[in-house]
């Protein structure tokens, strides 16, 4: 004869066979581990949505109105701002700016990236020194890089001192348009090349040593060997890093207000610049609203466009 | 993750109505307080002297006031004192009183940001309203209503590196006042032969930078030349007078060598540049010791003698929670004793302070011949910087414009009448 005994659930009674059941408690075991998972959560949840969620919510409720600030008038305009962003005669101007800028960042960025990475993936005497060089700017106050940059880039600055010990009569960089965008350019490069030098470092050294060795014994040669079995490899960390780099380089505010103010003309008047501009010096705050909603969707439509293209480049090994 | 996700959405949901309800506002704020009243002053200036002075009159006004609490002065960066001023009033924070700048002037008196203040100054003992120099309130005035106090009046000048100008073999500056040659042509050529003999600058606009175009009504003054009509409705930028401004100043950047050109940086109190045009306030940047200096009045342009000045208000935010007590502490801020201990450092309104005795105690580097001369006559006389409502547009707008002037070959009429046909739509 067997005798099975029941396991004694929580909110059960086991000394009174026969009585009705509890209703189990509300709090579970999964509740509470549910619950202990939002609470961990919580500040991160909390922050994007005060700081994130909330804002993008409100930029398409101030893109209808147009608000006086100094009158203290707060009108309902409807699509206005909308039209008004179509009408507007810098609009061509200022996307080509952010067009050029963004690609001329990316391609710049991400090629001088991958080559240092490369280039230190070695082992050299002294190519941690070197790593750390490269990546220092990183850490450096962006404002402080900048005013640097700006003094070195003067007619009478650095940079050209240089070229005249060469004899070479150089431009005045940031005072002619296709030198000041280029500038800028340059400067944000350097500032934020490391980061990525660093993403693809990390991607090279986790590429196993045996598929290019075996590579090698197939009579590959050193630039297939890169072509073929390290970029699909590294190509995880190369959609990451375009996406990374796309989306900063449409919010490049500070370099262009410190090196430029978005002249010669509006050469270097880029989407967030204008926008802050519009916003913040013009009062405009409904129309910085709908060019913030302009921003909001090219970065999103980027982004979604990388996401979807990386089935067909990017290389998951599982 | 259902729950996860309906938490979310309701706390995204409850935290944007709320945000939008309070952003909404209301018809009417709230009655203002009668007691325990904090107020807060907005200025671009960190000098700690010219806060321990003004702490010293807040907590004198203090102390007559038991209603009053505290009055904190909030220094805010100069290069985007306007944009923080505003973005703090779209807050919902507005401060009780502000500085204002004078190329703000026409947005903040024209909008109704600003508390009129005839009747509180006329109505506080002792204020003497009729002191106040009528030219100093003109751009503060709105149709009968005064609504900022222009605080500070201050002429720009130019200052003459003496030394250089000798170590370039030229006149001082006082034989070219006394020569009766103190012009701006004469200027251009000596800046031109203290570029060739010793490799520093010549004459520089200061602040100007090629970005700072108002700062160009220094010079373009001294030709009779205005960047709108007197009552900003229309563009005068390719008026012939405002050419021939330009054609000298093209002249100077890039024939002659009178001046820095762009990009290039010359500070005069550094010792790099014979002349320098800037405000009498910056007198405390002259290095002791550092070179032999004077101080003249602006260059004679074509049409002669002239004066421009900068001017900066001070007014009482109409959106501020404590309006009538803000107004109240602007009388006594204000006020002849305090009027007259504000201007050991900013030039004041009141005509009985312009005189040699006090203006020299708030320029102890300056000789009262100096302030007799240069100084009094220019706050007396001088056309106030160019302002327009919407400023900062037009500001930017121009200064896109006018960077097709500088370069070597620039088209000056056309480009200053596209300078017009971009701002003609501001205007």
């Amino acid at each position: 004869m067997t005798t099975s005994v029941s396991p004694v659930l929580p909110g059960r009674d086991a000394s009174r066979p026969g009585s009705p059941p509890r209703r189990r408690p509300w709090l579970t075991y999964q509740r509470k581990d549910a619950l202990a998972g939002y609470v961990f959560i919580a500040p991160q949840l909390i922050g994007i949505v005060g700081f994130v969620l909330v804002p993008l919510v409100l930029i398409f409720y101030y893109s209808v109105h147009e608000w006086n600030v100094l009158a203290g008038t707060f009108t309902f305009v409807g699509l206005e701002n909308v039209e008004a962003l179509f009408a507007d005669p810098q609009m061509g101007e200022v996307l080509t700016a952010t067009g050029i800028f963004s690609v001329g960042l990316v391609v710049f960025n991400l090629s001088l990236a991958l080559l240092l990475a490369v280039l230190l993936n070695r082992r050299w005497r002294g190519v941690t020194a070197f790593r750390t060089i490269f990546f220092s700017p990183v850490v450096v106050s962006l404002v402080a890089w900048t005013i640097v940059w700006g003094f070195l880039l003067q007619d009478n600055g650095g940079i050209n001192g240089l070229l005249a010990l060469v004899g070479v009569d150089g431009p005045n960089w940031l005072r002619e348009g296709p030198t000041a965008l280029l500038s800028v350019v340059v400067v944000q490069v350097f500032k934020n090349v490391g980061l990525n030098m660093v993403l693809f470092l990390a991607a090279l050294q986790g590429v196993p040593r045996e598929l290019q060795e075996a590579a090698k014994v197939d009579g590959a040669d050193e630039r297939q060997i890169f072509g073929r079995i390290v970029i699909p490899l590294i190509s995880p960390t190369i959609l990451l890093t375009v996406i990374i780099t796309i989306v900063g380089s449409l919010q490049v505010y500070a370099q262009i207000a410190v090196l430029t103010q978005g002249g010669p003309g509006i050469s270097t008047t880029v989407l967030v610049y204008y926008l802050v501009q519009q916003a913040f010096d013009f009062h405009h705050f409904g129309y910085g609203s709908t060019l913030a909603i302009l921003l909001f969707l090219i970065v999103l439509v980027l982004t979604i466009a990388q996401w979807q293209l990386r089935k067909r480049w990017v290389f998951y090994e599982n | 993750m259902r729950s996860a996700k309906t938490l979310a959405a309701v706390a995204i949901v409850a935290v944007a109505t709320w945000g939008l309800a309070s952003c909404a506002g209301g018809p009417t704020g709230p009655a203002e307080p009668t007691e325990d009243i904090e107020l807060r002053m907005t200025v671009w200036t960190s000098n700690e002297d010219h806060l321990a002075l003004f702490t010293e009159i807040a907590d004198a006004y203090i102390a007559d006031h038991p209603e009053v609490a505290s009055i904190t002065f909030e220094p805010l960066p100069f290069d985007d004192y306007t944009s923080t001023v505003t973005t703090q009033i779209a807050g919902g924070n507005a401060p009780d009183l502000a500085w204002v700048l004078e190329n703000a002037a026409p947005d903040f008196v024209s909008s109704g940001a600003l508390l009129p203040l005839d009747d509180v100054l006329e109505n506080t003992d002792g204020y003497d309203f009729d002191d106040l120099a009528p030219n100093a309130l003109e751009l503060w005035t709105s149709g009968d209503d005064l609504l900022a106090y222009p605080f500070s009046t201050s002429p720009f000048v130019v200052f003459a590196n003496d030394d250089l100008l000798a170590q370039a073999g030229q006149p001082t500056s006082a034989q070219l006042l006394a020569d009766g040659s103190w012009d701006w042509e004469t200027v251009s050529e000596i800046s031109s032969a203290v570029t060739a003999a010793t490799g520093r600058s010549g004459f520089v606009v200061r602040d100007f930078d090629y970005l700072n175009w108002d700062y160009l009504s220094t010079v373009w003054n001294g030709w009779g030349a205005a960047p709108w009509s007197a009552d900003g409705s229309e563009c005068t930028f390719a008026s012939d007078e405002m050419v021939g401004a330009f054609e000298f100043l093209h002249a100077a950047a890039f024939d002659d060598s009178a001046m820095p050109g762009p990009g290039t940086s010359a500070d005069f109190f550094a010792g790099e540049a014979a002349f320098t045009v800037t405000q009498i306030s910056r007198a405390n940047l002259l290095p002791e010791g550092g070179f032999a200096w004077n101080l003249l009045p602006l260059p004679e342009g074509p049409v002669g003698e002239y004066a421009v000045t900068g001017q900066a208000g001070l007014g009482v935010l109409a959106q501020g929670k404590n309006t009538q007590a803000a107004a109240d502490f602007l009388a006594y801020f204000t006020n002849p004793e305090n009027a007259a201990l504000l201007a050991q450092y900013f030039p004041p309104p009141r005509t009985s302070l312009l005189d040699v005795d006090t203006l020299s105690a708030a320029n102890p580097l300056l000789t009262p011949e100096q302030i007799e001369s240069v100084v009094v006559p220019a706050i007396e006389d001088g056309v106030v910087r160019p302002s327009h409502t919407d400023s900062a547009e037009i500001g930017q707008q121009v200064r896109a414009a006018l960077d097709g002037l500088w370069v070597a070959d620039a088209d000056i009429p056309g480009t200053l009448q596209k300078t017009c046909d971009a701002i003609e739509p501001l205007l």
